[in-house]
């Protein structure tokens, strides 16, 4: 008779939650958070579940984007429970911007300190029953990577989506985030090209301010998914600065069916596995 | 650097039995640190770095706001004095840009008596990445903090920089690792300040505070910011579009706030991206360009801001 292991005797925080997603990109800015809003929401919508869990603890911007900066964390028996962003609390997130004293408040931490708390983030926070869990993480391949992966690893996470734009400086990098997929063994969703093409509101030209096409041909290069392009949209900045339902509310602009057919993706991936 | 509430700080003699340390989990961490020993590479590359005349930091609390681009086209700006040598040192260790932006993709890095020998674009402009030590386009550096510190103090230490003018170091997004390894490195030379740069956006203003904090913490002059990516005219008709929204103002409004210097305002152009992924300097490609105009007048201000700077060194020695 083996003895099972405590972490494993316990109800886990994470039990009640059905898929796990991550959001990677070897380059910063490129939309990763940006992706994982909307992927909430479009999922939300779709009358989902979900949770996000912010990894970039440097460089917090889901609160915002989800206008709860500001709100407090509470703690309660199990662990922390997550902010809610709507009523009904189908949407609930995770920060280290919740836990800062003065929104300008820099996170100097070294390697350590920040492993630590990831997993802390995600060993205690009381997600409760969640349909999915998106973990929006920063740029690069480092300290918070290797240990959300390592600390995910006993969950099985559904595999991560690729955020990138089109030129090449971009693309560089996230070949190298492949390599890191590879290496740690998590399985690659696809991959998304943001911000390709932008469209004139004023005269519908459009141009490619990022070049375009990169992120497909990477795609087919390294032979994985490509989930779609969401063109550059003003209206879609415009949401997130604001905190405001890109998805309710701009339904007809060009972001939109982008964001909805990579929404798409992930939940027919889903119920294909769980039939 | 008290970063939580009532947190002392890891580097603090209070950090492990604080109060406020009571239950954290890097309690254990934070104490077993200690007051660290002085690392005996701090004294050689102080000697190597005193004599380099001035030396930039491109620093960012947002990822790709322009950080690399701004920093390849700062030394070559500063490299068109011919009588000038400038150095151009890469240490965002998991995303090196550098190396494609100047278009030395590839090249390679000799070891010789002096050191590694850098590789040199003009003959007055050296670069070091760690994209020189990587032996393909989709070779992944999954380091964690001690191995990127270790590169770094390398990269000071032992890289045959030769004299320089000066040196500019590009830096990946955050306040980590990273950061705090060159700023300590670099501490006991003069550093001349950080140049900050920002998208108009809220969203990336917050992470760039964040910046300034650290820069404030750590004693780091800040030269100024630049808003990159600042509206973008198109090229059918004319209109300008802020595609990236100044929803609060902009860096303009943050740098009144805080008493900081703006540099200036980059527009949005296509053709910068285009040089930079062909490895081209868009002052040669586009030398008409709104958005070359106000780059040649940052690095003007940036030069004078280095001169007053050393003359009034000088003065006070």
């Amino acid at each position: 008779l083996s003895i099972v292991p405590l972490s494993f005797a316990e109800r886990s925080n994470l039990a009640g939650v059905q898929h796990i997603l991550l959001v990677l990109s070897g380059k910063g800015g490129v939309g990763k958070s940006t992706i994982s809003t909307e992927l909430a929401l479009a999922l939300q919508h779709a009358g989902k579940k979900v949770g996000i869990l912010d990894v970039d603890l440097c460089g917090p911007s889901i609160p915002r984007m989800l206008k709860v900066q500001g709100k407090g964390v509470h703690q309660c028996d199990s662990g922390w429970v997550p902010v809610f962003v709507d009523q009904d609390k189908s949407i609930s997130l995770m920060s280290i911007g919740f836990l800062l004293e003065k929104p300008d408040d820099a996170v100097v931490w070294r390697g350590p300190k920040k492993n630590a708390l990831i997993k802390q983030f995600i060993s205690d926070v009381t997600w409760g029953e969640l349909d999915f869990l998106i973990v929006d993480t920063p740029p690069g391949t480092s300290d918070e990577h290797i240990s959300t992966v390592e600390s995910l690893r006993q969950y099985m996470p559904l595999g991560a989506v690729l955020v990138t734009t089109p030129q090449a400086v971009s693309i560089g990098d996230v070949r190298r985030e492949l390599t890191f997929c590879k290496k740690t063994g998590l399985r690659v969703i696809g991959i998304v090209e943001n911000m390709s093409g932008f469209v004139c509101p004023h005269c519908l030209e459009c141009t490619n301010i990022f070049s375009k096409g990169g992120g497909e041909e990477l795609a087919r290069h390294a032979r994985v998914p490509f989930l779609g392009c969401v063109p550059l949209d003003p209206q879609l900045a415009q949401c997130l600065e604001e905190g405001r339902d890109f998805i309710r509310e701009f339904p007809k602009s060009s972001a939109f069916p982008a964001l909805a057919h990579i929404a798409q993706q992930i939940l027919d991936r889903t119920s294909s596995q769980s039939s | 650097m008290a970063e939580l509430p009532g947190c002392p700080g890891p580097s603090s003699a209070q950090a492990g039995p604080a109060a406020a340390c009571q239950g954290c989990p890097n309690q254990g961490l934070c104490a077993s640190g200690g007051p660290a020993a002085l690392d005996p590479a701090v004294a050689e590359i102080k000697e190597k770095m005193e004599i380099v005349k001035h030396k930039i930091l491109v620093l960012s609390g947002k990822g790709g706001v322009g950080k690399s681009t701004f920093s390849a086209h700062l030394a070559h700006g500063l490299a068109e004095d011919e009588t000038k040598q400038v150095a151009l040192l890469d240490i965002d260790i998991c995303g090196p840009s550098i190396p494609k932006i100047m278009g030395i993709e590839g090249e390679q890095v000799h070891q010789s008596g002096s050191g590694w020998s850098p590789v040199y674009v003009e003959d007055n402009l050296s670069v070091m990445s760690v994209g020189f030590l990587l032996s393909g386009p989709d070779d992944a550096v999954i380091w964690r903090g001690p191995k990127k510190n270790g590169m770094i103090k390398q990269f000071l230490r032992d890289v045959d920089w030769g004299e320089i003018d000066y040196l500019i170091v590009d830096t990946p997004p955050g306040t980590s690792d990273e950061h705090l390894s060159i700023v300590q490195y670099l501490n006991s030379t003069h550093v001349d300040g950080a140049v900050i740069i920002t998208t108009p956006q809220e969203v990336s203003l917050q992470d760039v505070r964040k910046e300034i904090s650290f820069c404030h913490k750590v004693k780091l002059p800040i030269i100024g910011v630049v808003e990159n990516m600042s509206g973008f005219v198109c090229p059918k008709c004319k209109i300008e579009t802020q595609i990236f929204p100044p929803t609060t103002g902009g860096a303009e409004k943050m740098c009144q706030n805080l008493n900081i210097s703006l540099l200036g305002k980059v527009p949005l152009d296509p053709r910068i991206g285009k040089s930079c992924d062909q490895g081209q300097s868009f002052f040669s490609e586009i030398p008409e360009s709104p958005a070359t105009l106000s780059y040649r007048h940052i690095i003007q201000r940036i030069q004078e801001y280095c001169g007053l700077h050393h003359t009034e060194e000088k003065l006070s020695n």
